[in-house]
């Protein structure tokens, strides 16, 4: 079995699958914020988007063979740490203080 | 090798990725999201990022999501019911999303450097000595900086937290 | 230097102090501010005159630079001529004598001194009218007298008849002006100046426009200048109006001195006229139309002031038929002898009127010659001075155009001894029907105060021997036109039509009462016709005032400025408003709506990033 797949799979992966992986994870995130309703959820669909972009960070990193990008990498998951206790703060507050975590009823700042 | 791994974790990515999208209730979309970083550490392990793979999993898919389930399981909020209005219709936002997606793997795909290909083992900067002596010389002030940023992120949770507000 | 800007600086004087300080005065003080400023001028002129000497040549004093613009240089001269000397006479002596007459006609009025003060005002314009040394002066005083007239025409502001005749002679006025205008930008083209002096000498060796040329075109927008102020054919309708005024005013502007002003500037022109014989026949017969279209309403009108009012218009279409057929020193002697018996039939109307308290009506009166006696003597000598009767005034200046216009068109002759016998008639018949028979009345008639009566007797011998004033002789060497040789026959025949007039009024109005009334029905239809006065104004509101109000109001208010200039600023607001409206949308509250806003700048980046290329 692995022989055959062996033939048809490429020898090595080209750099810009890993890229357009990261763009295709990146849009979900996208549609995942544009379609859900539930404030956790749409936050989460952002955690996906940082987690896209790591992926492309790494992959230039390896690319340029350079240390950077995961350093790069490392500080966008920290920030990614601390907005998220942040983050989920303000949604408890919220669901505190108007008993939904439905993101549409979060719309009074409006013309 | 290095495909078949890729293809594997690339398409539970993706897949997980769909899911966390598609599922109604939030801890369904929260395991899929750990899930996909699961995956991702994977890929990273690939790239030669072994500390980027272990923090990832430690931290990301080990703290940061064990917080959202914790919350979730706190809130107690329930699957989504559906809605009649919603605030960005349907026949919006799937072309641009798929504008979006289209353009950019297509940018992608022109530019990407022709002959750059993935072997694992190729890159092996990626260790702990690397990073942490490219942490403390190279970036030394971001790192310093970092901690005051997590030190506000507390401080804001707990002032966030409190009963009062 | 003679100083010339005194003479209309004193009236200029009366009308300040009377206009600034007249209110809080005393009626006696009123009184001396008024009449001494007149007083004071006529002295001056008298002086001026008297240091000039012959006046063989004009004496010009140039006081400054008034317009200064490329080629157009127009400076503030006055100037003095015989023909000057003639109106400064005039306007001087008989304003003074009708300021004297209004102390007493007005002195029961309200607004005592607005009235002074909008006379001497008056004065000072027409004094610069008939001083100034350019166009450009004499039309200063040509509107500004245009003005004068609409203040005191309207000075019973409360009746509304007052108001709207002010505007009527104001507007029709103006279009008069507008001719005047025209005339004075062609005279600039062509002659390079508006003075007097220059304009002639240039126009002095052009030769005679026997087709129509420029100057024709001058001289004829000059006479539509003319026939504005100076109340001819057709823009004559502002004068029966102008009646609605205080009688003084009657008397003084559109008897003896703004309605002149037109004769004046005509004759001023005369070099001008004389390169174009086509434009004087226009005046002439302009003149004579008028002449005879108003003396026919003149018969019918039962308003003493109207009869007058009419006749006025009549006798100026004389002048001006003196003029067009070249006899200008003739149509200027007219201008004086009209002058004086105009002014003392408005004057002796206006005493007949106080003496009734106010009642104007032909029909109400009669049989007042015992009751009133001055008053009557006075209007029968003005009468016989206009109707031509010899040895009097009116009868030396009538004659002298009569006789020229036999010698310029036969027909012009027969027509104006025509219109001699309508004066003669109308005239007569409003002293009959005012002076004999029974009183018809309910007031109790009172002669007036000498302020009124001693200027009836001044003007009653002046009409009656103003005759012997030689003014022809005076201002022939001026104008150079024909001399039209004496003719006895002629001279009979219109003695003769006069007399022919009188006697009818006398078998109409006081043998026979009821013919008249008995004629009238039977010509009704016609009789009706002249009674409204051809229903011209009636042709003029549908021709004229209709079309410009109503496509006033439907295309400019409507269309324009409610339609493009209030929609274009209302349409900015409601633009504004759409737009914001559309941007709002921007900003609904919903955070996935912004998010998508986002995705929407991420294409487009992304899209830009396609197209240009680059590797950033």
């Amino acid at each position: 079995m692995p022989a055959e797949l062996t033939r048809i799979l490429p020898q090595s992966v080209p750099l810009s699958w890993y890229l357009i992986l990261s763009a295709i994870l990146f849009s979900l995130g996208v549609a995942g914020f544009l379609f859900r309703r539930n404030i956790i959820t749409v936050f989460m669909s952002i955690e996906l988007m940082l987690n896209a972009v790591n992926l492309t960070f790494v992959a230039f990193s390896y690319h340029l063979k350079q240390v950077d990008g995961h350093i790069f990498s490392f500080f966008v998951m920290v920030v990614a740490a601390a907005e998220a206790a942040v983050g989920l703060a303000i949604i408890l507050t919220v669901f505190k203080n108007r008993s939904t975590l439905e993101i549409d009823e979060v719309n009074s700042m409006k013309l | 090798m290095d495909a078949l791994l890729f293809l594997t974790f690339a398409g539970i990515a993706v897949l997980c990725g769909i899911n966390l999208i598609l599922q109604t209730h939030p801890i369904s979309s929260a395991l899929s999201l750990v899930g996909v970083m699961g995956s991702l550490a994977v890929l990273y392990l690939l790239l030669g990022g072994a500390f980027i793979a272990a923090v990832q999993l430690i931290v990301y898919a080990g703290a940061v999501m064990v917080l959202f389930v914790f919350v979730i399981m706190l809130l107690n909020a329930g699957a989504e019911r559906k809605s009649s209005k919603p605030a960005v219709r349907a026949w919006i936002s799937l072309p641009l999303i798929f504008t979006f997606v289209i353009l950019l793997g297509g940018l992608i795909a022109s530019r990407a450097p022709a002959d750059a290909a993935v072997r694992f083992g190729e890159f092996t900067g990626g260790t702990a000595a690397n990073i942490g002596r490219a942490l403390f010389t190279a970036y030394l002030l971001p790192f310093e900086v970092t901690s005051i940023l997590i030190l506000i992120a507390i401080l804001g949770a707990v002032v966030l937290a409190r009963k009062e507000i | 230097m003679h100083h010339l800007w005194l003479i209309p600086a004193f009236p200029l004087a009366g009308f300040l102090i009377n206009g600034i300080a007249g209110r809080r005065m005393p009626k006696t003080a009123v009184n001396i501010a008024a009449v001494g400023s007149v007083l004071l001028s006529f002295l001056w002129v008298l002086k001026v005159l008297a240091g000039l000497g012959s006046l063989e040549d004009a004496y010009i004093e140039r006081y400054f630079t008034w317009i200064q613009s490329g080629f157009v240089n127009v400076s503030f001269d006055f100037a003095v001529d015989r023909l000057t000397a003639v109106m400064l006479m005039i306007v001087t002596g008989i304003g003074l004598i009708i300021h004297i007459y209004a102390t007493g006609y007005m002195s029961h009025e309200g607004g005592y001194y607005r009235f002074f003060s909008f006379m001497n005002l008056f004065m000072f314009f027409m004094l610069t009218l008939v001083l100034g040394a350019n166009y450009l002066v004499l039309f200063v005083g040509w509107e500004g007298v245009g003005l004068c007239s609409y203040l005191l025409i309207g000075f019973y502001f409360l009746k509304k008849s007052a108001g709207d005749a002010g505007k009527k002679a104001f507007i029709v006025n103006r279009i008069g002006d507008f001719g005047f205008s025209l005339a004075m930008f062609l005279i600039m083209v062509t002659f390079g100046s508006l003075d007097f002096g220059q304009v002639f000498a240039k126009a002095q060796p052009m030769a005679v426009e026997h087709q129509a040329g420029t100057v024709t075109l001058i001289c004829i927008l000059l006479m539509v200048g003319a026939a504005g102020k100076s109340a001819q054919l057709p823009l004559y309708v502002w004068l029966p109006d102008a009646m609605e005024g205080p009688t003084p005013v009657s008397a003084l502007i559109h008897a003896a001195t703004m309605v002149t002003a037109g004769v004046y500037m005509v004759a001023r022109s005369a070099p001008l006229f004389n390169h174009a014989p086509i434009a004087l026949d226009v005046v002439a017969v302009a003149g004579l139309l008028t002449a005879v279209m108003s003396a026919t309403i003149g018969l019918t009108q039962y308003d003493i002031k109207k009869v007058f009012a009419y006749s006025t218009v009549s006798q100026l279409g004389y002048m001006f038929l003196g003029l067009g057929v070249g006899a200008y020193s003739a149509g200027i002697f007219h201008v004086m002898t009209h002058a004086f018996f105009k002014a003392l039939l408005f004057l002796g109307a206006g005493s007949v009127i106080h003496a009734l308290s106010g009642e104007q009506d032909l029909r109400m009166m009669g049989g007042l010659r015992k009751k009133i006696p001055v008053t009557f003597i006075t209007l029968v000598c003005a009468a016989v001075a206009i109707a031509g009767v010899p040895p009097f005034s009116g009868f030396m200046s009538k004659d002298a155009i009569l006789l020229s216009a036999h010698h310029h068109h036969p027909w012009m002759y027969w027509v104006g001894v025509i219109t001699a016998g309508m004066t003669a008639f109308y005239v007569f018949r409003a002293i009959f029907m005012c002076f004999f028979g029974a009183y018809r009345g309910s007031a109790h008639p009172h002669e007036s105060p000498v302020s009124m009566t001693g200027p009836l007797a001044i003007l009653a011998l002046l009409s009656l021997g103003g005759g012997y004033f030689n003014v022809p002789q005076y201002l022939e060497p001026m104008f150079g036109g024909q001399h039209a040789p004496h003719e006895t026959t002629l001279v009979l025949i219109s003695v003769m039509a006069g007399a022919a007039g009188i006697l009818l009024a006398f078998l109409f109005y006081v043998i026979k009462p009821g013919l008249a009334d008995g004629l009238s029905r039977a010509f009704g239809p016609v009789y009706r016709l002249v009674y409204d006065k051809y229903r011209v104004d009636e042709l003029y509101d549908a021709t004229v005032v209709h079309p410009i109000r109503d496509g006033s109001r439907l295309l400019l208010w409507r269309g324009f400025d409610v339609g493009v200039i209030d929609g274009v600023v209302n349409g900015a607001g409601s633009v504004a408003r759409l737009i914001g409206g559309g941007l709002r949308h921007m900003q609904s509250g919903y955070i996935r709506r912004y998010a998508a806003w986002v995705v929407v700048g991420a294409i487009v980046l992304l899209a830009a990033a396609a197209g240009m290329g680059g590797q950033r």
